[in-house]
């Protein structure tokens, strides 16, 4: 019987894991996130208000919620990232979803492609994901917006950061797959600088990534921090209950 | 109080309930690790049930709300989080608990005379919860449930002649919408959980009808004492009531690590996919069924055939019903059974995990070999089993049990 069990963990170990299939091409780098950090979440938060949100909503997400997690006033909150109005003309209020003006068929005539609500990208797609989409933006001049995007080929989306990284173009090197050679993407070369320098740059892609793993599942930090204190219950409680099991088999031969 | 109790009792038979099931049932005394699994499974289903009433009340069956109510719950909902992910990572501790449960009845062979009907109706509690799983997976409405859904009720469509007609009839619509989430939302919340909840009473009282099986495979009702007590068997109350919380809390801390710290279990029981509101226009790369499901998606893949790969997935499911009888040996115990009958279980057991794995990947011609390989060994089990099973040479088997 042993030897069924010790097969069965040998076959399960043995078995490679399956990554985060990525679609579109270039490897993904490490996001440097760190969901504890409040300091960079605040940052994210800024730069996630100023570039992203207005043309991407993140509508399962409260603007409160953020002040309350991020150890921010709402004031704070409000200044930072409301800049709309109800239909009344009454500022929109702090308990409301983070939803956008622009409506889907704006976007479609403006961008080709309904814009995607960013709530839930950091989970669909990986931190690491959108760390390094946001940073595989190069100059296309067959592309209508002028970029293209090494992680998403052909993205409707213009490059926002384009300021702040500057342009770079794409580098390619030639690589044999079997007999046929192809080209391959080799990294990239500044042309023009932002800015902000390449290690500005990716500190920023950093903080923002961070945000929005953050708002893809708010409840992270308290998660974690129950998660504990429920494990180091069951440890205690399972010492009682493996006490009073030996107790009463005692009299079991 | 004694007063009470006896009031009670004049008008049902509630000492009489406790006694035989608990206080008085005699169970073998030398269970092992194995037979944690079947009150495991039952403390589960108590947890699934739970925690799905908790999620109704904010949940939305509706092919526009459905998605952002699962959110508004994660988010908005006072422990909301805490609900959902208890019911996701029970879905997949049902299954966990489940299978380790069948194979305990594989190797000690409980399912044989006198226990066929306690095999029986745990194979169609199998088929409840796989049908149960299948549907709640449709309600969080993401891109995953959609196609992964489509997937499946498209397999009916593989039937001759009604096959077309049948999935309109299983969707209500003649694509996966509204109508379907909101019939799956009634099986999933009412009528199945009803059926689990029958077949899981009919389990139990057959099984003390006729008595646990044990690692030995012995009767221990052979063996009675002057007053009609199993010499080997020990009251199920108080002995492995205290075990099995001992047992109880092992398991919740295996299922607390899941939901605290990997609740998505990385992808494989909430799929990345379905962090993705459904799009009846957009297909995902990759479509995979989620874990439980995969080694009997693998043998359908295995078979070029669409009608012929639904046959053998059926098949792959409707042979474990005939166990009692595909297995001829009069020895229950693999401890006593011949080495051909240890390699055969290996085999199987080893071609359940390996087919789950390959149904997770792309399939490449190398891997569509090997499902087509290990499918032939998850069949050969049935087969080298009924032939070679009825003239084994097994040990000899004790009278009385082995501690």
């Amino acid at each position: 019987m042993k030897k069924i069990i010790i097969l069965l963990m040998a076959a399960v170990i043995s078995m490679p894991m399956v990554a985060t299939a990525a679609s579109g091409g270039a490897p993904l780098l490490t996001a440097p996130i760190d969901i504890n950090d409040k300091e960079s979440l605040r940052r994210g938060a800024k730069a996630f208000a100023d570039y992203c949100y207005s043309c991407h909503a993140a509508s399962f997400m409260r603007f409160n919620r953020i002040a309350k997690d991020l150890e921010m006033s709402e004031d704070e909150v409000r200044e930072m990232m409301i800049h709309t109005r109800g239909k009344k003309g009454d500022p929109t209020k702090i308990g409301e979803l983070m939803k956008v003006s622009m409506t889907e068929d704006y976007a479609k005539n403006a961008f080709g492609t309904a814009v995607p609500d960013l709530s839930l990208t950091a989970r669909a797609r990986g931190a690491d994901w959108v760390y390094t989409y946001l940073r595989s933006f190069y100059v296309d001049p067959y592309r209508p917006t002028g970029f293209n995007n090494a992680v998403f080929a052909d993205v409707g989306m213009p490059h926002v950061l384009w300021s702040l990284q500057g342009l770079q173009e794409p580098v390619y090197k030639k690589v044999m797959h079997g007999n046929v050679e192809v080209e391959e993407l080799d990294g990239f070369e500044q042309i023009q600088a932002g800015t902000l320098s390449r290690v500005e740059y990716d500190m920023f892609l950093g903080d923002l990534t961070n945000f929005m793993v953050y708002i893809a599942e708010p409840v992270q930090v308290e998660r974690r921090s129950l998660g504990w204190k429920v494990l180091l219950f069951l440890i205690v409680f399972f010492g009682f209950a493996y006490a009073l099991k030996k107790e009463y088999w005692k009299d079991v031969h | 109080m004694s007063n009470l109790l006896g009031w009670i009792d004049q008008r049902f038979p509630l000492t009489k309930l406790w006694n035989e099931h608990l206080a008085e049932y005699y169970a073998p005394k030398n269970f092992n690790f194995w037979y944690f699994f079947g009150s495991l499974a039952l403390l589960v289903l108590v947890i699934q049930i739970v925690s799905g009433i908790f999620l109704t009340m904010h949940y939305k069956p509706d092919g526009a709300t459905a998605f952002a109510s699962v959110e508004y719950i994660m988010r908005d909902v006072p422990y909301g989080w805490l609900i959902r992910y208890i019911h996701s990572t029970g879905a997949t501790a049902f299954f966990v608990v489940v299978y380790l449960h069948m194979l305990r009845g594989l190797m000690y062979g409980s399912y044989k005379q006198p226990r066929e009907l306690i095999w029986l109706f745990g194979m169609f509690i199998y088929l409840a919860l796989m049908a149960e799983a299948f549907m709640g997976y449709l309600l969080p409405w993401g891109q995953m449930s959609y196609w992964g859904a489509q997937v499946i009720i498209s397999l009916f469509g593989a039937i001759p002649v009604i096959g077309d007609d049948l999935t309109l009839w299983i969707r209500g619509d003649f694509v996966i919408g509204d109508a379907t989430l909101n019939r799956f939302f009634a099986l999933h919340v009412i009528a199945l959980p009803f059926v689990l909840v029958f077949l899981v009473i009919a389990h139990i009282i057959a099984l003390h009808e006729v008595g646990s099986n044990n690692p030995d495979g012995i009767e221990i009702k052979k063996n009675k004492d002057a007053n009609g007590i199993p010499l080997d068997g020990i009251p199920f109350h108080p002995y492995y009531s205290v075990k099995d919380i001992a047992g109880v809390v092992v398991f919740l801390f295996f299922f607390s690590v899941i939901l605290f710290y990997f609740p998505d279990g990385g992808g494989y029981m909430l799929e990345h996919a379905n962090f993705i509101a459904s799009d009846p226009l957009k297909t995902p790369e990759h479509i995979a069924p989620v874990w439980y499901f995969t080694p009997f998606y693998a043998i359908l893949r295995a078979v070029p055939d669409k009608l012929m790969g639904v046959g053998a997935m059926f098949a792959a499911i409707a042979l474990l019903f005939f166990m009692p009888w595909i297995d001829r040996c009069k020895v229950k115990s693999v401890r006593y059974r011949s080495r051909i009958y240890k390699a055969n279980l290996t085999m199987f057991v080893i071609s359940f995990v390996v087919l789950g794995w390959l149904a997770m990947q792309p399939a490449t011609p190398m891997l569509t070999l090997m499902s087509q390989l290990f499918s032939f060994f998850y069949f050969a089990f049935f087969v080298v089993l009924f032939i070679t099973s009825k003239n084994e040479n097994t040990k000899p088997v004790p009278d009385r049990v082995t501690s």
